[in-house]
């Protein structure tokens, strides 16, 4: 292997989720988990696969999508049905669970279809409002269905402990799948999409080809987060799959950074972990602090990432100043590189930042600290 | 015909409530979100006014307090969490409404507890709570929503065609730089239009209390979801246009639950009606086509 090309954010992503799967599937093996952190990381598990497949609709592809639930209700409904079924055929449960999310997920992947090839057409807020009609559309319909139980949900055998360890190697499977989807020539064509659909069109992508297909593909994905679902929770219940939980969804992609699975991986765990913790620790009426403090963290963080009047305070205070500090104080080399961006430099090494003739007409002392230029707070677009 | 009424009665409301979502929307170009749970403050001001107050006046007083408090906290959400993120990406915003509107059911539930708590609106006239005409009974809640609906309608026409303001909402909804360099205060506007919305918002809880006298921390989320539906079928940013789709789906509403074979469906129906009509005319019904430019 050649170790000069190995670039670590290429893999970031699979170590971060190998990093969660090891030590808790050898600690899941040996029979010692708890019964509420193998909950917990199921449930991240396939948040994680949700929020990353939405994130191929929403931040690379630039398209709103509000019914992700609804595709993980079809998964969740026909997989936990399809599943029932085998379990009288087949006898290895392992074997029920995989053949179940791969039915599970192309059941969705054809209602992805479905929903998609009439309404792509749609931009913006019209399509975002279609998905999230199609979503409650989708949960009105099973919830009459008696076939999948009616009202009182579709009661599915449940697996117990172990189910994690196959929903943490199926996020695996679905950041491969997204990755070198969009590190392909595809990929760059569904960006460009984003970035410009009529340039792209002009320049010969097929923009309803490739709508599609990321539409589809993000339905299959959510499709077998639901299957997951289905195996983690019995009865499935229609209420779970609200326009609420699509929300949730994307804000976890919002939050992690449009087009950045490895920010979608974090922020589905680290939410799922809030939402896990206040649950478990605020019960009754208290239930409802859970939601507060969930909305003011969601609140503070997107203001705080987004406010144009903290432009200025972000700069400060921003992880990567951090990281360019902590490099300056490690190595030599790196301080007289990166101390262009602390702001205090010795003139000499800024030459580029400012014309030639600016610097010849200037009087420079010795320690002269050199202000990089930084954009007002009262610039418009 | 009792449906059609009672439809129209549900129509007038998801038209009011339209009304927010697509002002807000026309103008400062953000879905508002939190627009649903406004009505459910509104619905909980009632509530306590009228525990307090035991006069025939009372609920005047209840549907003015709601509207004073609705309005209010209008203002105080656009002023905290929406004016900070003017010129942040709409996605932002979107998620801060949600933010919002997730805090107000929280903060309700936890005052009021989760359980619904009883409202009774019901209004009479000489004793009689509803008019018979041969065998179709209307009740005098259903007549005087109605009647406020269409007359807060009009006036909002009116006040958006006629007087000064309206006139500079129309503007800064056109090209909000353009009416800047008009002299228009676009902030300002901005304030007002939550205002008017959040007003709207006041008297559709009013409403919907006379339909429903009952009060629950996400009484708000239902029928804001259906009147945002109502917007885009009319076409979101179109003032007429709410109007028309709350009142078709309020109609459609009314009639799919008559129905006992279609009843369990209606949601879906009317979210199935919202993608056929979308389909045809990817605007809504009275949406202006944008034309596209690199």
């Amino acid at each position: 292997m050649n170790f000069k090309r190995f670039k670590l954010n290429h893999y970031i992503n699979y170590i971060l989720v190998l990093a969660l799967l090891i030590p808790f599937a050898i600690i899941g093996l040996t029979g010692s988990i708890k019964g509420s952190t193998s909950l917990l990381l199921t449930q991240m598990a396939y948040s994680m696969i949700l929020a990353v497949s939405l994130n191929l609709v929403v931040g690379f592809l630039g398209e709103l999508s509000l019914g992700h639930a609804g595709f993980m209700c079809v998964g969740a409904y026909l997989g936990g049905f399809v599943a029932n079924y085998m379990h009288t055929v087949i006898d290895s449960p392992l074997l029920v669970l995989i053949l179940s999310m791969i039915v599970g997920g192309l059941l969705a992947a054809v209602f992805g279809l479905l929903i998609g090839l009439p309404t792509l057409r749609l931009k913006g807020d019209y399509l975002a409002i279609v998905t999230l009609a199609f979503g409650e559309i989708v949960r009105t319909v099973f919830m009459n269905q008696e076939f999948l139980g009616g009202a009182m949900g579709l009661s599915t055998k449940t697996y117990g402990r172990k189910l994690y360890i196959i929903a943490l190697v199926m996020v695996l499977f679905t950041v491969f799948v997204a990755q070198n989807l969009m590190r392909s020539k595809h990929g760059r064509a569904i960006q460009a999409i984003r970035d410009n659909e009529i340039a792209a069109r002009a320049m010969g992508v097929n923009i309803t080809y490739y709508k599609l297909i990321v539409f589809v593909i993000a339905a299959f994905f959510a499709g077998i987060a639901g299957v997951i679902y289905a195996h983690n929770t019995s009865p499935v219940d229609y209420g779970f799959f609200s326009f609420n939980y699509s929300i949730e969804i994307l804000v976890m992609v919002v939050l992690g950074g449009m087009g950045n699975i490895t920010g979608s991986l974090i922020a589905a765990a680290v939410l799922t972990f809030i939402n896990f913790e206040l649950t478990t620790s605020l019960s009754g009426d208290l239930a409802a602090l859970k939601f507060l403090i969930y909305a003011l963290i969601l609140i503070v963080m997107v203001m705080w990432n987004n406010a144009p009047a903290l432009r200025r305070v972000r700069e400060r205070f921003n992880l990567g100043r951090l990281f360019a500090f902590i490099r300056t104080k490690l190595s030599k080399k790196a301080s007289e590189d990166d101390s262009t961006k602390l702001g205090t430099v010795a003139w000499d090494k800024v030459p580029t930042k400012i014309p030639m003739d600016a610097i010849l007409s200037t009087d420079f002392k010795p320690d002269h600290s050199f202000e990089a230029d930084k954009p007002e707070k009262g610039d418009q677009k | 015909m009792n449906t059609l009424i009672n439809g129209l009665c549900l129509g007038g409301i998801y038209a009011l409530i339209a009304l927010g979502y697509t002002m807000v929307y026309g103008i400062a170009k953000m879905l508002n979100f939190a627009h649903g749970d406004i009505i459910m403050v509104g619905a909980y001001a009632i509530f306590v006014t009228l525990s307090m107050i035991g006069s025939p006046i009372a609920t005047v007083v209840a549907i003015l307090v709601a509207v004073v408090i609705c309005t209010a906290l209008g203002l105080l959400t656009e002023r905290v969490a929406y004016r900070p993120l003017r010129g942040a990406s709409p996605l932002a915003v979107l998620i801060t409404a949600i933010g919002v509107s997730y805090l107000l059911q929280s903060i309700a539930q936890l005052i009021f507890g989760s359980q619904s708590k009883p409202v009774s609106m019901q209004i009479k006239i000489a004793g009689v709570d509803s008019l018979t005409f041969g065998n179709v009974s209307i009740s005098i809640s259903s007549i005087v929503t109605l009647a406020l609906c269409i007359i807060i309608m009009v006036g909002l026409t009116l006040f958006i065609n006629k007087t000064k303001a309206g006139c500079a909402m129309l503007a800064v909804s056109e090209d909000r730089a353009a009416a800047q360099l008009m002299g228009i205060n676009v902030n300002a506007i901005i304030t007002l239009t939550f205002a008017i919305g959040s007003a709207l918002a006041a008297f559709a809880s009013t409403f919907y209390l006379m339909q429903i006298p009952s009060v629950t921390p996400t009484l708000g989320s239902m029928p804001g979801i259906k009147a945002f539906t109502a917007a885009v079928i009319g076409g979101i940013g179109s003032i007429p246009g709410a109007m028309i789709g709350g009142i078709l789906l309020g109609v459609i509403e009314k009639f799919a639950l008559s129905i006992p074979f279609l009843a369990p469906y209606t949601t879906a129906i009317e979210f199935a009606i919202l993608i056929i009509i979308l389909l045809f005319r990817p605007t809504g019904l009275l949406g202006k086509k944008r034309r596209e430019k690199v």
